[in-house]
Parts: structure tokens; C-alpha cells; sequence
């Protein structure tokens, strides 16, 4: 494996650079993926059936909080990803941890959102307005908890084999992911709460 | 339904129970084939774990031709049932499976791999590469494909075959009008396939992008891996779209969501939406490659590069452009309003430009060429006239007012089929016959080969120019029978002999490929067409890493220009190559996905839930694993090219 050293670790093979790019694709597929998921919420907003209609169950304390958490979570995996650059492995790990704690505490947050939903009688077979508000929610809450288990793989071999070529590499396609999530989610709240609210 | 009546044989008759004897038999026999001969590690070392593109190229091959039988014999009894007016061969319900199937089946188990089989056999080589950029990737992507293949084929003897239609169009399509596990099959098996696709995409433009040997400019790659770059970037946007539509309509299905439904806020017109805007630009998938093919094929053939390079790249790109501006034409009659059927319209038609341009580069390539009329040559020459039709019929129905009277005719099913099957199946057995020395090290007979062109085209134009006539005269499609009183009956029956030559050439075309492993000879070289592109440059057949040592490349056709204007394609030493290892985890991920499949076709969570943690595993897996590949030393490879040979060494 040859190691090109004036190039940031993680893209410092050429295997590297591929998973790199690979990756851009694979999110610019993403895009796609909740561009539909959107298109279809855009659709199905006002088609409540007999069911609530957004402003009837949205609330917006839960949703600014896990807005919060998230674009701290952001925050803290672009530190990991400066920790690693400079090889500092203790605070790498410290504010990849931070970053996934926040992911749980997003996904709970979001957990209790769902059961709210439940009791005030949104749920998933209520409406079409209602199915695709927790299908858009639910892909993106999906992509957090994949996310959370890869991160957790990640975090485990950063302790294990130290900061390389393949760790960081890994660290840095993840901090990818994890930001993407976050431009989601930030389309979720204008796009799907905020208007719903006003 | 009660729990075991889900799992009955959906169409009770002695053909269903004949293929089912024989799918017993079949899998019988290879098992105890490979035991008594004791293949199962070959099988298991060279085929099932592997990560080498050629093989997996390969692999995609004898797939796409045993599913071409299964959708032929889907039309042959289409055929055969309307072959006479009043016929009573098949019943309405199996009928509505058959056409299901038929569509289903050539689209994304025929097409699809066989054109995923020549981006993975071709790109590669053409780009000078040692192999795709994610070796692994590329092996699971192949097994998902596999399982939602197989998923999809065990319907017609599990449960049901999907009946309504291969667009399967809501409310139709729930479980209201369609209660057999049929739509489920078609939703999780197409699914699964999907998401192997979407991977292939984003390995080869990573491939295309990244991989090209030095000097190989974008502008200076041959004109199939241009075609494949763009159906990948087209396969990026249009199947995310796909995997939505599927995943809700399996929640409408499985769990009663209301998102197609016709009461409490569902909008059936949305899945319609959504399953065009996925399906219209996956004709250009398909159709991209094959001109691809088309392009290699005629300028090998006519001795002359390729007329109009530039304008063949940028018409590729507009009709990537274009394939996502058209997909409502399929609602011309639903009401749509006139200005939305205008500009439908009109952007339909644009295509035919660009298609156009490429159609007069192809025939100016030919023009002062001298033409050899091999089988590849016969399929590209015959595709042209015949594609013509095709397209020239598409624009007719993309006039939204005259849309009023074909849609949903015989005039449809006809425009559609002549743009696939001159377009894509005669491209992809141009293709076929053209790397077959470069897989396999010997070339297919000749003569046998166009016996099968022949029988094709003139099968063809029976089956399929009928059908207009028909269509104008108001035959709708999807009906599984008509009165004597139409007058449909002669046109009908031409058709299904025209099918039957078709079928015959099939069976020739394979025919040829016994004939011919068992006759050919062997050692033609590495170079048997006189061809002009980077992928002769090597051994017949391919050696495992490709290029013994990297090409230098300086234009679109640098094996012909090392030929005769002494360009130096290879220099410097042999060093040794890194490749990738040998991985049973894709096969095992394919296994597992089939089972999570089946369990989800049938609501069965307990084992669904069992099969994702699974796949989980496997990824969790794949995490932990260092595997950096394998080194193949200097000595090794020198021994390897003395072998073929040593045309380099």
C-alpha cells in the first residue's frame, strides 16, 4: 500500500481517494433519495383523510431541542475530524463520542416525538399525510441509527489501531455521512415543522 | 388469507406443475453434479467468492441469458394465447401475471444485467484498469441483483406472480384489487435488485473517473465507456426514486399506510409519478450502453474511427438531460390539462434530435468504410433501419393529441418493443459475439451466428409490425383475448409465428455456444477482429490483472494507433500488481437478502428480523476486516505472460 505523505491521511492512498468519491456519489444518491421522500411529503401535506393536519401535532419545543443536539453533533464530529488531522487520538475520540451520545439522545427525542404522534392519533396508517410525514422522518431517523452503529465501529478501531491511513480515512467518510444527515434534518425543520407551524 | 393458503400454487394447471418437476430436477441434478465431480470448491473458490470484474461481468452474462428465456417463454404464451381469437389457453388472472412478468423480467432481470455484464467485462480493460474501484462492492452488488432475481422467479410456483402489469399502477396494484402476495414479490425482489444497481453506478463512475490509464482524457475514452459513465449518472438520480416509490408502496401493502390508496389522503397518481420518473430515464440506461456497443461494433467493422466523436459524447448528454424532462408522456390521457401535454410533448420529441445525430455518425462511420459483414456487423447494420421505425413511432406517440387513440393500444406495445429489441437485445448479442474471444479465448461460429441474426430480424419484424396495424385498429394491450368479429385474428397470428422464429433464434444463439466451445479453435490471438480500442490490447482470454504493465494512452483509439502509427502503449518494467482478495461475505449477504426477502413477501417478521440482523453482521464484518489485498510478484506475471504467449513480455 503506497502512502502519499503530502496528502491529509485520509486520502493518502489511492484506495483512500476512491472510497472518498465513492462516497460523494453515494450521497449525491442520497439526495435523491429524500428529494423523493420530500417531493412526496409536499404532496401528501394537505391530504389528511380524517386525520390531524400538521399544525394540530406539531409541537415545537421537542423539535428545536433535537435540532439543537443535532447541529451540535455537526459540530462536535468536525472537531474529531480536526483531532485527527493533528493525530491528537484522545480528544478524537472524545468528541467522536460526544457526537454519537448526542445521535442517541437525538433518536430518543425523536422516539418520544413518535409516541406523541400515537396518542393524539397520527399514526402511520392514519392518513397519507401522516405516512409520509413518519416515512420522510423515519429515513432520516433510520440513517441516525445506522449511523450511530458505524460510528460505534469507527470509534472502536480508532482505540484499537491508533490514527492511519485506513482509520482516518474511515473517521473522515463518516464525518461526510454525519454532516449530511445534518443538512437533512435542516430541510426537515424549515421544510416539514416551521412551515407546518405557520 | 389464511396463513399456509399464501404460500399455494397461484395458477393450478399442468404447466405450472411441469416447470415445477422441473425445477426440482434442475437443482437436483446440478448438486449432484458438482458433488460427483467434485466441483464444489471450484465453484465455491473461482466463482461464488469472487471479486474479479471479468468473472462477475461473466456471471451477469449467464444470468441475463437464462432470464431471457424466462421472459420468452412469458411471451410465448402471451402470443400463443392470442394467436386466435376466443382462445382459451390461459385464464384471465395467469394471463394478467404473464404480461406482469414478461415486462418485469426483460427490464430489470435481462436488460439490466446484461448490460451491467459488458460495463463489467469491457470498462475496466477500455480504461486500462485493473479492475473496478471497489472489487468487493462490485461482487455484492452482483448477488443482490441475484437474489432479487431469483425472489422474483420463485412467484409463478410460490404464492403468485405480481398481476398488475409491470408498471404496477395503484390502486390496482393494492392489496384491494390484487390480493395475492404477487405485488409483494415484485415490490422486495425488484427492491433488492435495485440497490445492487445503485451500487454498480457508483462503482463505475468512480472507476471512469478515477482509474483511466495516464493520457486517457475524458474526451479520449472509448465511446462504451462514455456510454457507460452516463447510464451510471443517470442510475445515480433515477433509482433512489425507485427504491422510495417500492419502499412505499410495500408499507401500502404490508402495514396499510395510505400512501396510493384511493380513500384518506392516498394519491394513486403519485406512484405513477414516481415509477416514470424512475422508468423513463431507465430506457436511456439501458439504451445508452448498447449504443455504445453500437459504436465500438461499427467502427471495427467499417475500419474507420468513429465519425463525429464530440457530437456522439454531447448527444449522450442531452439525452441523459432530456430522459428526466419526459416522464409524463405516460399520463397524456389522465387528464393533465393541455399545457403540461404540450410541454410533455415537445420535450419527447426533442430526444429524437440528439438520437438522430447519432444515428448519422453511426452511418457516416460506415460511409467510404469497408464494411466486413461479421455477425457483431449484422446486428448493428439490421439495428439501424429497424430502430428507426422505433423511434419514428415514439415521436407519433409523443404528440399528446394523437396519444388519444394509440394509448394503451397494440401500436404502444409495438413502438416499445422496436426500440428495445433492435436497440438493446441486438446490441447485446452484437456484443456477445464481439468479446466472446475476449471472455472465453475463442470466437462463436460465424455461420451458425447469422442463422440466429436472421431468425431474429425476420421473427422480429413478424411479431412486432402486426401489432401497429393492429394497434391503430383499436386492440388494446393487456387484454387477454378478442372476438372473431375484430378481425384482429390473422395479424394475431402472424405475430405468434413471428415469435416463434424469434424463440428459435434464442435457442440457435445458444446452440452456437455449444457448438462452438466444443469446434473453435483456440489461441486466435489477442486481436481476432482487428479492432481499434484499448481492451484488444491484451491476452485472449483476459489474464486476472488485466495489463501485465499499465498503457499509455494518447487517443480514443490507442490500440489501433499502436498498430499502425507505432504508438508505444506499453512501457517500462513489469512490476508487481496489487489485487484484491477473494470474499464469501457477498454471496452470503446476497443468501441473507433472499431470506429477508422471501419472510417480508410473506409478513413472516420473526425471520425477517433474524435475516437484517444478518446483513448487519456482515457489515459490522466488513468494518472490523483488514484486508488489504494481495501482491502479485514480478516473477509471476512474467511466467503468466509467457504462457499466453508473452505478446508483451
Amino acid at each position: 500500500m503506497k502512502i502519499d505523505h503530502t496528502q491529509p491521511l485520509e486520502y493518502s492512498t489511492q484506495q483512500n481517494q476512491l472510497n472518498i468519491l465513492g462516497f460523494w456519489i453515494f450521497l449525491g444518491a442520497e439526495i435523491m433519495l429524500f428529494a423523493t421522500l420530500f417531493t412526496a411529503y409536499f404532496i401528501m401535506e394537505n391530504r389528511t383523510g380524517n386525520g390531524p393536519t400538521g399544525p394540530e401535532i406539531f409541537e415545537i419545543s421537542p423539535v428545536l431541542f433535537e435540532t439543537f443536539i443535532l447541529l451540535t453533533s455537526s459540530f462536535t464530529i468536525g472537531l474529531a475530524v480536526h483531532a485527527m488531522r493533528i493525530g491528537h487520538k484522545k480528544a478524537m475520540l472524545a468528541f467522536l463520542g460526544i457526537t454519537l451520545a448526542l445521535g442517541v439522545a437525538f433518536l430518543s427525542a425523536e422516539i418520544n416525538e413518535f409516541i406523541h404522534y400515537y396518542h393524539v392519533g397520527a399514526t402511520y396508517q392514519t392518513s397519507g399525510f401522516t405516512a409520509a410525514l413518519l416515512t420522510t422522518l423515519g429515513t432520516h431517523g433510520a440513517h441516525v441509527t445506522l449511523g450511530f452503529f458505524w460510528g460505534l465501529c469507527i470509534l472502536i478501531q480508532v482505540a484499537k489501531d491508533g490514527i492511519n491511513p485506513r482509520t482516518a480515512n474511515k473517521s473522515f467518510i463518516f464525518s461526510l455521512y454525519w454532516h449530511f444527515l445534518d443538512v437533512v434534518w435542516i430541510f426537515i425543520f424549515s421544510f416539514i415543522y416551521l412551515k407546518g407551524m405557520m | 388469507m389464511e396463513f399456509f393458503e399464501r404460500f399455494a400454487v397461484p395458477n393450478p394447471n399442468p404447466a405450472i406443475y411441469a416447470s415445477m418437476v422441473a425445477i426440482v430436477v434442475v437443482s437436483l441434478a446440478i448438486i449432484f453434479g458438482l458433488t460427483y465431480f467434485k466441483k464444489w470448491g471450484y465453484l465455491w473458490r473461482e466463482w461464488l467468492t469472487t471479486v474479479d470484474h471479468k468473472k462477475i461481468g461473466m456471471m451477469y452474462l449467464i444470468s441475463a441469458i437464462l432470464m431471457l428465456f424466462r421472459g420468452g417463454v412469458d411471451a410465448l404464451m402471451l402470443r400463443a394465447q392470442l394467436a386466435v381469437p376466443d382462445n382459451k389457453l390461459l385464464d384471465p388472472q395467469h394471463y394478467n401475471e404473464v404480461f406482469s412478468t414478461h415486462g418485469i423480467i426483460m427490464i430489470i432481470f435481462m436488460a439490466m444485467p446484461f448490460i451491467f455484464a459488458f460495463m463489467n467485462l469491457v470498462v475496466p480493460l477500455q480504461i486500462g484498469a485493473r479492475d473496478v474501484a471497489f472489487p468487493r462492492l462490485n461482487a455484492i452488488s452482483f448477488w443482490l441483483f441475484a437474489a432479487g432475481a431469483m425472489l422474483f422467479n420463485i412467484s409463478f410456483v410460490i404464492g403468485g406472480s405480481p398481476d398488475a402489469g409491470w408498471t404496477s399502477y395503484f390502486p390496482l396494484a393494492g392489496t384491494e384489487f390484487s390480493e395475492s402476495v404477487g405485488t409483494n414479490y415484485y415490490m422486495i425482489a425488484i427492491q433488492i435488485s435495485g440497490i445492487g444497481s445503485l451500487m454498480t453506478g457508483i462503482n463505475m463512475i468512480t472507476t471512469i473517473l478515477k482509474m483511466r490509464a495516464p493520457g486517457m482524457t475524458l474526451m479520449k475514452m472509448p465511446m462504451f465507456t462514455w456510454a457507460s459513465f452516463m447510464a451510471c449518472v443517470i442510475i445515480i438520480f433515477a433509482f433512489p426514486v425507485l427504491t422510495i416509490a417500492l419502499l412505499m408502496g410495500t408499507t401500502d401493502r404490508l402495514f396499510a399506510t395510505n400512501f396510493f390508496t384511493s380513500t384518506n389522503g392516498g394519491m394513486d397518481m403519485l406512484w405513477a409519478n414516481f415509477f416514470w420518473v424512475w422508468g423513463h430515464p431507465e430506457v436511456y440506461i439501458l439504451i445508452l450502453p448498447a449504443f455504445g456497443i453500437y459504436s465500438e461494433v461499427i467502427s471495427t467493422f467499417s475500419g474507420r474511427n468513429l465519425y463525429g466523436y464530440k457530437s456522439m459524447v454531447g448527444s449522450m448528454v442531452i439525452i441523459s438531460l432530456l430522459s428526466f424532462l419526459v416522464w409524463t408522456h405516460h399520463f397524456f390521457t389522465m387528464g393533465q390539462g393541455a399545457l403540461t401535454n404540450s410541454i410533455f410533448s415537445i420535450s419527447t420529441m426533442a430526444i429524437a434530435v440528439p438520437t438522430g445525430v447519432k444515428i448519422f455518425n453511426w452511418l457516416l462511420t460506415m460511409w467510404k468504410g469497408k464494411i466486413r459483414f461479421t455477425v457483431p456487423m449484422l446486428y448493428s447494420i439490421g439495428f439501424i433501419p429497424l430502430f428507426t421505425v422505433g423511434g419514428v413511432t415514439g415521436v407519433m406517440l409523443a404528440m399528446s393529441a394523437a396519444d388519444y387513440q394509440y394509448h394503451n393500444t397494440m401500436f404502444l406495445v409495438a413502438h416499445f418493443h422496436n426500440t428495445i429489441i433492435p436497440g438493446v437485445v441486438f446490441a447485446m448479442l452484437a456484443g456477445l459475439t464481439y468479446y466472446w474471444p475476449k471472455m472465453f479465448g475463442f470466437m462463436l461460429n460465424e455461420r451458425i451466428g447469422k442463422w440466429g441474426f436472421w431468425f431474429l430480424s425476420i421473427g422480429f419484424v413478424l411479431a412486432f409490425f402486426p401489432m401497429y396495424i393492429t394497434g391503430l385498429n383499436g386492440q388494446a394491450r393487456r387484454m387477454y383475448t378478442y372476438s372473431e368479429a375484430t378481425g384482429f385474428g390473422t395479424l394475431n397470428f402472424v405475430a405468434f409465428i413471428g415469435a416463434g422464429l424469434m424463440a428459435i433464434s434464442f435457442c440457435i444463439i445458444v446452440f452456437n455456444i455449444i457448438y462452438s466451445f466444443k469446434n473453435s479453435p483456440r489461441n486466435v490471438g489477442e486481436d481476432p477482429w482487428n479492432a481499434r480500442t484499448l481492451e484488444w490490447a491484451t491476452h485472449n482470454p483476459v489474464p486476472e490483472y488485466n495489463f501485465a504493465r499499465t498503457p499509455h494512452v494518447a487517443s480514443s483509439e490507442a490500440f489501433w494507433d499502436a498498430k499502425k502509427r507505432g504508438h508505444e502503449l506499453f512501457k517500462g518494467e513489469i512490476e508487481e500488481i496489487h489485487m484484491p482478495n477473494n470474499s464469501g461475505v457477498p454471496f452470503i449477504m446476497g443468501v441473507i437478502f433472499f431470506i429477508a426477502g422471501f419472510s417480508f413477501v410473506f409478513a413472516l417478521w420473526v425471520p425477517a428480523v433474524v435475516a437484517l440482523i444478518g446483513i448487519f453482521a456482515c457489515m459490522v464484518l466488513r468494518s472490523f476486516e483488514k484486508d488489504d489485498g494481495r501482491h502479485i510478484s514480478v516473477e509471476e506475471i512474467k511466467a503468466t505472460e509467457s504462457t499466453y504467449g508473452g505478446a508483451h513480455s
